[in-house]
């Protein structure tokens, strides 16, 4: 209707100084998209659905089924305004936004119409951002620092735990051979055991087998890691049979399995031979969840360069005005009435939940407590970059599900990526 | 077979979630319903003493006698202007006086005079007036017969159910259990004046079709009630209800309508006191095949529909509205009740509600992810968690700082907010409301004397005597600025649980024997919920020195409870089926005049599914009320939650609504001067047509648009009635056009809400959809004109301020669009208001139309200009490009 132009004054940020430049376009398009409003020429609809005298760009009549004739008014429901925003950032509003009375475009274009007293506002706004934007780089920049050092840590790590790992696998392919031809002996013993069992079966009902059994040539210079050992002791602990068959507690005590280098394995290797044949199945699983858990905390996804890793087994609280809140990175939330209460489960470790481009910024923690009526307690975490590591808000957006900031140097960008956002923002 | 099934439906109903009947009264339970329910039809007891008769101008007394105790009652009978009979009975000398119902009517009913024709021994004969309408008073026993020519119109006492139990002395006479006392659970009601019920029947003959009496979640059409309960009425705050029965739910309109293809009547049952309604009919269980049958053999006898009113104390006080349209009887009870309040433009777009937002910051990101995924709304809602400890009037201090700065960055988006005000008050002595109100006595005392207190939100809770006139008034000034702190003019009041809700009482409710100065609670209680709405609507228009309209939601409600502001249907479900009930619940309200009606969008307890959601959201679009609300204990369910596609689903629905805001507001206007339903059943249109008699799965918004929402899960289609032989009805969406008195299949997808608009019609639109209603109060139109096969249309075009009173004082604009003979033309139908609006006719789209040659238009000045036009021949759609008139002014259009 009125001024189908305005005559734009951008200011571009120029190495101290400030040039203006003139740019004659209808209200509302930006400039990459000027060349397709030419004054002397029919307009065609930007989707290419029809052609209109140019005069019925910006009359405040929707011509374009895609709202491209009415940059600037609000007659097209799906149409979108452009606002410079010199001195911050440029962007794109809703047309349903223009002359609404309402301001949006910080350089106060949208409001041309509608009598709403705006203050141009973009100048000061670009200055918060800056200023915003730098205390976030130098938070990026330090935390980055950080961030390179928990990424050797848990390089480092990583390679202990592989070398653990194969050890355990070695053990484990050790053991299974031993056990193996322990069990060959064995069968061999109980073939003559067995017909002498058809023949004195009561005699061998109280023997219990293990004493005809030769195992010291099984046993000896058994070789056995230091996590072996401590297993091997506890399920020689809780062996029913060992009671049966000895049941004074200096000789338990004389059944704990020690592991000596200097002077090679000594132990009750016959006992042993005995409590193998009895828990070996138990045995092996135990050494297969070892195994297990290595096997996860070596694969497990601390992030692309595990920079996450020194989460593992950690905790961190907050604590609010009623409850302390407390995160286990990878394991479980929990919450605690600050005076006296028991625990509440918030969720235990789901899986990483960000958006596809950025997947390690969300962590999800599902499977809480129930609620009364409601679903089962859950909790989101949401990471930025901060030196330090901390749980710095949480909040409960809907019943039962939890929303969380952490902070921890493991998120932060690279600064140099940082730098180009904040150029971009000047540009126009 | 049987039993195994039945077996089964036990063991799967016990499982179902749902109400937990156990705590609320069956008629067996309640001692009077039971008491009158044993009365069966039989001769009255009652004799008319015709010796005493006395005829006024005005009115007709006369005394009835019990001639079984003698006990005598004073029968009082008017003419009402606009074709309504008024009969009173009461005790002719009762012990002490019986409640009288106050303030529902908006005066004393004007009489016409009334004749006497004839008389004998048997009874009188008197004129009503015009029409040919007369009375028959019959003496022995008494009944009276309301007949026009040759045909009755309406029984009373005809079964002979008129039943009168007088105050008596306690040692008088028998007593029969429950009279003195009641007991119900653990609960115990002490009845100091006994027995006091009253009951009478109705019959209407030729009728087979009965609406109204809300608020039930029930079909429509009312049920017979021979096999189970009766309709109950009795304000109760139900947890969990169940659909499709005859359960008291939180509010009560004691109005019957009762339609056949020649006429719609109506009964209003003037008794705030508990209330149970028994229909019975004898067409009921005949089926069609056996209609038919009696039809051909000439063997029918005429259909009939019996009704029966029983409430448990007060007097008998009966408006007989004789139609003899739907329109007349929705008049004659506007004429008695007022019509639906004229709420502020911006109260019919759309809420965003939940139990709860939780703080400041919390209300700040909801408004600013409605900008962000561009869908409007206009009010934001706060429930009870909003408040300093469950203590109305105030705000959390740590979640709710700074109350004012919230509004104020609601109001810089020109929206606006309600926070909830429930009657129950806390009782605490560093609470200011509290001890204002006992300080001045204001509270309803117990039996004992005492201040009556219950459990509520708060814990222990006072409740104030609404039915007070001094309470009412010290109430609405607590909503002045200075009062309540931290409200602003764009904060407005949600009142609930004022059935009254008290978790620890009988039913969740009050003890009736509480005391509201000379009466008990149990004259008063379906009043108090009217009571508290009255006084809270009463207090924002103060706030604003009387320039602002209000807006106040209320749970309970009552007779007249339309002039307060809006109802919704409580605390449903997500469920299908709570959505398809929505429909009747809300249609039932309109039929007795509370037209501002919605149901919690989504569902209030449970959890939606994505596609309910959706669907619920297309439905509420077109509802009077439409609020998203959802309970504490369900994930967050803002309407960018499932995914871009249902975002845009749901902003769609919103859009629509929004578009449809002129049309709606303009019946809203019509609905506040006539009384006139907004959202209206088929047949209040059709009325000579009976297969629209029943639906309840559309309806109607004013005259012009039709809407059958999808309320299956999974629909791939819905089956639309369009009524009108000779009329046709345009598909909003891609204005195809369909013939009337046909079922309609329509396929349907997730996007689609199958909405027609009348042949026949003009309805304005603005479609510059805009983030709040006022942003958009400039904005230009866009007609829809929508011919019929004799190629006419007709609209109107209401304009106003959108939020203050000074409609009143003539400052609106109010257009009559008419299109004939090729002539589309605006003029002005109050020529003695006065407003002007920046508003113009952006658009003018001629459904039905043919290609003209030349469309010109011609301004009151004269002046005549080509207008551009576009015609769309596949769908006979012609639209005039900017034609540019102010909407305000004489203009017309010529197509040549």
């Amino acid at each position: 209707m009125c001024c189908q132009y305005i005559l734009l004054l951008l200011l571009l940020g120029v190495s101290g100084g400030v040039s203006a430049v003139e740019v004659q376009r209808p209200r509302g398009v930006p400039l990459s998209k000027r060349q397709f409003y030419e004054e002397d020429k029919p307009f065609t609809c930007l989707d290419g659905s029809r052609n209109i005298p140019f005069d019925r760009v910006n009359d405040d009549y929707c011509d374009c089924q895609d709202g491209s004739d009415e940059p600037g008014t609000a007659a097209c429901p799906n149409g979108s305004f452009h606002c410079t925003n010199a001195g911050f950032r440029p962007g794109f509003i809703p047309s349903s936004r223009i002359n609404d009375g309402i301001c949006d475009c910080c350089d106060t274009t949208d409001e041309y119409n509608s009598g709403a007293a705006c203050q141009n506002t973009c100048r000061e706004l670009g200055r918060k951002e800056r200023e915003s934007l730098q205390k976030m780089a130098e938070i990026a920049k330090e935390g980055f620092l950080l961030k390179q050092q928990l990424i050797q840590e848990a390089k480092r790590g990583l390679e202990d735990k592989k070398a653990k790992y194969a050890d355990v696998q070695l053990s484990k392919n050790e053991f299974e051979k031993r056990v193996e031809a322990l069990r060959t002996v064995k069968e061999t013993a109980e073939q003559p055991e067995k017909e002498a069992k058809e023949r004195h079966l009561k005699a061998w009902e109280g023997k219990l087998g293990c004493e005809s059994i030769s195992p010291s040539t099984v046993c000896t210079e058994h070789y056995i890691t230091d996590s072996i050992v401590s297993l091997i002791n506890i399920f020689l602990a809780r062996l029913s049979c060992l009671d049966a068959t000895y049941n004074s507690s200096t000789q338990t005590n004389s059944l704990m399995i020690t592991r000596n280098n200097s002077e090679g394995a000594v132990m009750q290797s016959e006992l042993f031979c005995c409590s193998v044949m009895l828990v070996k199945e138990d045995y092996i699983l135990d050494l297969l969840s070892v195994c297990r858990n290595l096997e996860k905390e070596i694969s497990f996804d601390f992030g692309p360069t595990a920079e996450f890793a020194y989460l593992y087994s950690q905790c961190y609280e907050l604590t609010s005005s009623e409850y302390i809140y407390r995160l286990c990175p990878f394991n479980r939330v929990s919450q605690k009435p600050k005076y006296g209460g028991s625990e509440t489960n918030l969720g235990t470790w789901g899986q990483w939940a960000g958006p596809e481009d950025n997947p390690y910024s969300i962590m999800k923690y599902e499977h809480g407590t129930g609620c009364w009526q409601g679903p089962n307690r859950s909790t989101t975490i949401k990471l930025t970059c901060g030196k330090e590591t901390v749980l710095t808000s949480t909040s409960e957006p809907s019943r039962c599900e939890y929303l969380m900031e952490f902070t921890s140097p493991a998120v932060c960008q690279e600064p140099s990526s940082l730098d180009s956002v904040l150029h971009e923002h000047e540009e126009l | 077979m049987a039993p195994v099934l039945v077996l089964w439906l036990a063991v799967c109903l016990s499982v179902t979630w749902a109400v937990d009947r156990g705590n609320f009264k069956t008629c067996d339970q309640s001692a009077f319903c039971k008491r009158q329910r044993a009365l069966k039809p039989a001769e009255s007891p009652y004799r008319a003493l015709l010796e005493t008769m006395e005829l006024t101008n005005t009115r007709l007394t006369l005394q009835l006698i019990n001639d079984n105790n003698k006990v005598r009652l004073l029968l009082e009978l008017y003419r009402l202007q606009g074709n309504m009979t008024r009969v009173k009975i009461n005790e002719l000398k009762p012990l002490k006086p019986r409640y009288e119902v106050p303030d529902v009517l908006i005066r004393e009913p004007p009489t016409e005079p009334l004749s006497l024709l004839s008389q004998d021994e048997n009874g009188v004969v008197l004129s009503l007036g015009a029409e040919s309408q007369r009375v028959i008073v019959s003496a022995r026993p008494f009944r009276l017969d309301i007949m026009e020519g040759r045909d009755v119109l309406m029984s009373l006492n005809s079964r002979g159910l008129l039943a009168f139990e007088h105050l008596r002395m306690q040692e008088e006479e028998k007593v029969e259990d429950g009279m003195w006392e009641e007991t119900f659970k653990s609960h115990s009601d002490s009845k100091p004046n006994g027995p006091s019920a009253v009951s009478l029947d109705f019959s209407l003959p030729g009728v087979e079709h009965v609406y109204g009496i809300p608020e039930h979640a029930d079909t429509l059409r009312l049920k017979t009630t021979d096999n189970g309960d009766p309709y109950r009425l009795y304000n109760l705050d139900v947890f969990q209800y169940e659909l499709y029965n005859p359960m008291a739910l939180y509010g009560a309109v004691p109005v019957m309508l009762a339609h056949n293809a020649q006429r719609t009547t109506g009964i209003f049952w003037l008794n705030a006191a508990e209330t149970w309604v028994d229909i019975s009919s004898n067409t009921a269980g005949k089926t069609v095949f056996g209609k038919m049958l009696d039809y051909v053999q000439g063997s029918s006898e005429t259909p009939q529909t019996d009704v029966r009113w029983i409430s448990e104390s007060g007097i008998i006080d009966v408006f007989i509205m004789l139609g003899p349209t739907p329109n007349d009887v929705f008049s004659q009870y506007a004429s008695l009740t007022g019509t639906q309040s004229f709420p502020p433009l911006a109260a019919v777009g759309y809420h965003q509600c939940r139990w709860n937002y939780n703080d400041q910051e919390d209300v700040t990101s909801v408004d600013a992810g409605f900008d962000e995924h561009d869908i409007p709304y206009d009010y934001i809602w706060l429930d009870i968690e909003h408040t300093d400890g469950k203590r109305y009037f105030t705000w959390d201090p740590h979640k709710f700082a700074t109350p004012k700065e919230m509004l104020q960055g609601l109001m810089d988006k020109k929206r606006k907010m309600v926070a909830i005000v429930d009657p129950h008050i806390k009782v605490d002595s560093n609470y200011k409301i509290h001890n204002e109100i006992r300080s001045r006595g204001f509270y309803i005392k117990n039996k004992d004397g005492g201040d009556y207190e219950g459990w509520c939100w708060p814990g222990s809770a006072g409740y104030p005597d609404f039915t007070r006139a001094d309470m009412r008034e010290w109430w609405a000034s607590m909503f002045a600025y200075d009062q309540y702190e931290g409200s602003m003019e764009n904060l407005y009041t949600w009142n609930d649980m004022n059935e009254p809700s008290v978790f620890n009482g009988p039913e969740v409710t009050m003890h009736k024997d509480a005391v509201h100065g000379a009466w008990e609670h149990r004259d008063v209680h379906n009043l108090y919920g009217f009571y508290v709405q009255m006084a809270t609507a009463e207090g924002l228009i103060q706030r604003s020195g009387g320039v602002e309209r209000p807006f106040v939601l209320t749970r309970a409600f009552f007779a007249g409870s339309q002039r307060y502001g809006a109802v919704w249907t409580g605390d449903n479900a997500a469920e299908w089926e709570h959505l398809k009930i929505s429909i009747p619940m809300c249609l039932s309200l309109g039929l007795v005049g509370i037209s501002f009606c919605g149901a919690d969008v989504g569902g209030f307890f449970k959890s939606p599914s994505t596609e309910l959601l959706v669907r619920w959201y297309q439905t509420g679009a077109y509802q009077p009320f439409f609020r998203a609300h959802a309970h504490l204990d369900t994930p967050r369910r803002e309407p960018w939650l499932f995914g871009p596609e249902n975002t845009a689903l749901i902003r769609e629905a919103v859009r629509q609504r929004y578009a449809l805001l002129p049309y709606w507001y303009q019946q809203f206007y019509h609905a506040h001067r006539t009384g006139q339903p907004i959202m209206r059943p088929l047949w209040v249109e059709y009325p000579q047509d009976p297969a629209t008699f029943a639906l309840d799965d559309e309806f109607l918004i004013g005259r012009d648009l039709l809407v059958h929402p999808v309320t299956e899960e999974g629909a791939r289609g819905v089956t639309a009635y369009l009524p009108g032989k000779g009329e046709v009805w345009f598909d909003v969406q891609t204005f195809q056009k369909h013939n009337g008195a046909q079922n309609l299949y329509i396929p349907v997808t997730m996007s689609s809400i199958p909405v027609f608009q009348r042949g026949g019609s003009i309805i304005p639109k603005k479609i510059r959809v805009r983030r709040a209603s006022s942003c958009m109060m400039h904005d230009p139109y866009t007609l829809y004109v929508a011919l019929n096969p004799q190629r006419t249309a007709e609209g109107k075009l209401y304009i106003d301020d959108g939020h203050t009173f000074n409609y009143e004082k003539k400052e609106f604009i109010h257009r009559r669009l008419s299109f004939t003979n090729n002539i589309l033309s605006s003029v002005n139908l109050a020529p003695d208001a006065q407003f002007t609006t920046q508003s113009w006719i952006e658009r003018i789209v001629i459904l039905g139309a043919s290609k003209p040659s030349t469309v010109t238009l011609k301004t009151a000045d004269g002046k005549e200009s080509q207008l551009e036009f576009d015609f769309d021949a596949s769908m006979s759609v012609l639209t005039l490009r900017k034609p540019g008139m102010n909407a305000g002014v004489d203009w017309n259009v010529m197509l040549q």
